[in-house]
């Protein structure tokens, strides 16, 4: 009797495109099925796939077929054709925009092919839910390896392979576990920084949702090199399917004898403790997060001791984010070589992205380091939504900054991305388009910063609350040319007077998009208008009389009434009406819509 | 109105279940976090009386705690409507107009964001990632995600929720 595993993907975003109905659905009618069905077929629910975009995802082995979108009322013609008798459904599979040709497997797509996965080796693939899973994918077995090594060893291989902190800092891993080990202090601790708190970024979640394990592995390898008996989890509070995974994955670990007291009969001992982040984004900070862990007020402190010797509780501390202890593991079973072969000279491995907002294929990837921004939006992500035309790319998050169309053949790595203006960070990569206002963009940052900044700095609380004002008049139209001098000196003391990464890297945001995209700035300034159509104070949308063709779509989009015309005769919007959404810009398929 | 939400259900089986939660947890000062999530999980909010059992549990003054419940965005010290509207602003929604959605929000319900409507149904918040931006723009309310809206989407998920279709 042969066998068909059906994977059923149960990411948050296709869990929040209806998967899970649909995972309930496919077990309810192959319940009703099993007699007269030859397989026996198994149903499980994976981590996120990453092409979110297109969820829900299910994918059927060992045919290897794929299917997108899956809605409820297809599940019984999945069962009837596919489970049954192993035939593709042609309309859900997935449809190649380049060769209009459906691909069958779910690695053919581009957006699949173009990636190399490390950390999200398992994701997608095997069910979070379940050790066995991630045993029988070789899970546990570096554990096993380097309990037969010394911690030296361990930390030696580390710092071979090159790999470099993936919580945005890019400081080598080696390095740090190096430094802690030295120290001759305990009890020494061990914490994994799930607190992703950039706007836009869900790499960690992913993770911690769909192999768990593999998180844990890294931090046990971790402990039997530094010594240390407990670590920590620090996971935000909203990340509900994270915190439970990963809860049943320690408990598991647990049975297994992967953690606890004298691990698989050596004479190590290690526990892992989840706390829960209350939803301030400076705990992503290292010292901030350590003073949440101690139950205390989220405030970062000066490092003039590294955490790594003074770190929680003022013990010897190693924190390392989500996808860098996701990369542990393989890197000690496949050996250091391997993983410095893979990206570029300094840049070792891979880097997940969440490559979001006007680009086609939404969703997670995982690229060599060095790989063009050209190749990541176009080639993996598809261009630009509706074919408009692109702008700019943010990375780094709100410490971040903006990369212009013409920076498009530079590599992503830290130091290029740097030197660019911008920085890796955590891994958020934000596609604009020509509907993007420059300046709203870098407002939404400091506006973000304004409210998540601690306050205990005073350059920072009061530093970044000037700029956005100063931006907020801009794009209401009351800016000034003088402003943006005043904005350099602010930039100036925030960026030298305050104590944490928040505080330092703030101005970033205007920074870049003022280097790049000044003539915006000035427009908003001297001509009060926003080219984008985004600042309402400056927008006024009117239709192209010779471009529009009158099919009604925008008329129909409009949630005011506000636009009016007969069917292919020109239409007209009503400015008293209008309340500047965009909606009718956005679905133009002429391109008649346009800004004043 | 605040009378109202925190009667809900009785006053005594409420106070019961907070010293349920409360005393749940060991008596350290580094589960004042815990604790304080898990009442805000129970009662949409953290009521003057649990802070004050919380602060004689742990023996930590009321002003550190206050500090705390102040500072983490998870936390509120004012009640919740029954329903929930949590506009995701991350970047990914804020480029798509997340704050159309938001500005019509407001005018349809009347409130602000932060507010709450006087029938105690519906309260508006911005959050700053939903992690799901393949829907982008994205709200959830009470655990329903409605994705890609537009602002004619609006009216009719909240009629829904008024006329008791979604519960």
């Amino acid at each position: 009797m042969s066998e068909r595993i059906v994977k059923v993907c149960c990411g948050t975003g296709c869990l929040a495109n209806g998967s899970k109905k649909v995972l309930e659905a496919l077990r309810a009618e192959m319940e009703k099925r099993t007699i007269d069905i030859e397989v026996v077929p198994y149903v499980k629910a994976t981590g996120c796939n990453g092409l979110c975009e297109k969820g829900p995802i299910i994918k059927i082995y060992p045919d290897d077929i794929a299917y997108y979108h899956v809605g409820l009322n297809d599940v019984q013609e999945i069962v009837e054709k596919t489970i049954v008798n192993g035939e593709a459904i042609e309309k859900l599979l997935y449809l190649d925009l380049k060769t209009k040709k459906r691909i069958r497997s779910h690695s053919e797509p581009d957006f699949i092919k173009k990636q190399t996965k490390i950390a999200l080796r398992n994701i997608g693939e095997i069910d979070p839910h379940d050790i066995h899973d991630y045993l029988a994918v070789g899970g546990y077995q570096a554990l096993k390896k380097v309990l037969n090594i010394s911690g030296d060893d361990i930390i030696s291989i580390i710092k071979k392979s090159g790999l470099r902190g993936r919580g945005g800092g890019g400081f080598p891993t080696g390095v740090k576990w190096e430094t802690c080990q030295k120290i001759d202090r305990f009890p020494k601790y061990i914490i994994c920084n799930g607190d992703e708190g950039d706007p836009g970024a869900f790499m960690d979640r992913s993770i911690m949702e769909g192999d768990p394990h593999s998180v844990l592995e890294g931090m046990i390898i971790a402990s039997i090199a530094l010594n240390s008996q407990n670590g920590y989890i620090y996971i935000r509070d909203e990340y509900g399917l994270a915190l439970e995974n990963m809860h049943r994955a320690i408990e598991q670990a647990k049975e297994f004898n992967y953690l606890g007291d004298n691990i698989l009969g050596s004479e190590y001992c290690f526990d892992i403790e989840i706390v829960r982040g209350g939803g301030a984004f400076v705990c992503g900070e290292s010292s901030a997060l350590m003073a949440s862990i101690e139950g205390k007020v989220g405030e970062p402190r000066a490092k003039y001791i590294r955490s790594a010797e003074y770190g929680l509780w003022g013990q010897p501390t190693v924190l390392n984010n989500v996808e860098t202890w996701a990369n542990v593991p393989v890197i000690l079973e496949k050996g250091n070589e391997w993983f410095s072969k893979i990206g570029s000279p300094n840049n070792s491995g891979t880097k997940v992205f969440s490559l979001v907002g006007k680009v086609k294929n939404t969703g997670l990837v995982e690229v060599p380091m060095g790989i063009t921004l050209q190749e990541m939006i176009f080639d993996i992500g598809g261009g630009i939504v509706g074919d408009k035309e692109f702008k700019a790319v943010q990375t780094g998050g709100p410490s971040g900054g903006c990369i212009p169309k013409e920076l498009m053949h530079l590599p992503v790595d830290f130091d290029t991305l740097e030197a660019a203006g911008s920085m890796m960070g955590s891994g958020g990569v934000i596609v604009t388009d020509e509907r993007t206002c420059m300046v709203e963009f870098a407002r939404y940052y400091v506006a973000f910063l304004a409210e998540e900044s601690c306050g205990k700095c005073v350059s920072c609380r009061e530093g970044i609350r000037q700029i956005l004002k100063i931006l907020t008049d801009i794009c209401a139209g009351k800016g000034q040319e003088s402003d943006l001098d005043l904005l350099a000196v602010i930039f100036e003391t925030v960026e030298k007077a305050s104590l944490c990464g928040l505080g330092k890297s703030a101005p970033n945001p205007v920074k870049s998009t003022l280097r790049y995209f000044r003539d915006e700035y000035l427009e908003h300034i001297r001509d009060k208008r926003c080219r984008a159509g985004v600042c309402k104070d400056l927008t006024e949308f009117y239709i192209d009389e010779s471009l529009c063709k009158g099919c009604g779509l925008c008329k129909k989009g409009c949630a005011v009434d506000a636009i009016d015309g007969s069917k292919k005769q020109p239409h007209s919007i009503n400015q008293s009406k209008c309340i500047k959404c965009g909606n009718c810009i956005d679905i133009c398929k002429f391109k008649a819509v346009k800004v004043r | 109105m605040d009378d109202k939400i925190q009667n809900r259900g009785g006053n005594m089986e409420n106070e019961k279940k907070m010293k349920e939660i409360i005393f749940g947890h060991s008596a350290e000062k580094r589960y004042s976090l815990a604790i304080m999530q898990d009442i805000q999980r129970e009662f949409n909010y953290i009521p003057r009386e649990a802070m004050e059992t919380i602060t004689e549990y742990l023996s930590i003054p009321l002003s550190k705690l206050y500090g705390m419940a102040t500072f983490y965005k998870a936390l509120s010290l004012k009640p919740k409507g029954k329903y929930v509207i949590k506009v995701c602003d991350g970047t990914a929604c804020h480029i798509r107009s997340s704050m159309v959605i938001v500005s019509e929000m407001e005018k349809l319900l009347g409130i602000e964001v932060g507010g709450i409507t006087p029938d105690g149904l519906f309260s508006i918040e911005t959050v700053n990632c939903l992690g799901a931006c393949a829907l982008a723009p994205v709200m959830v309310i009470n655990g329903e995600y409605y994705g890609k809206l537009t602002t004619q989407d609006i009216v009719g998920i909240i009629e829904r929720y008024k006329g008791g279709e979604v519960q």
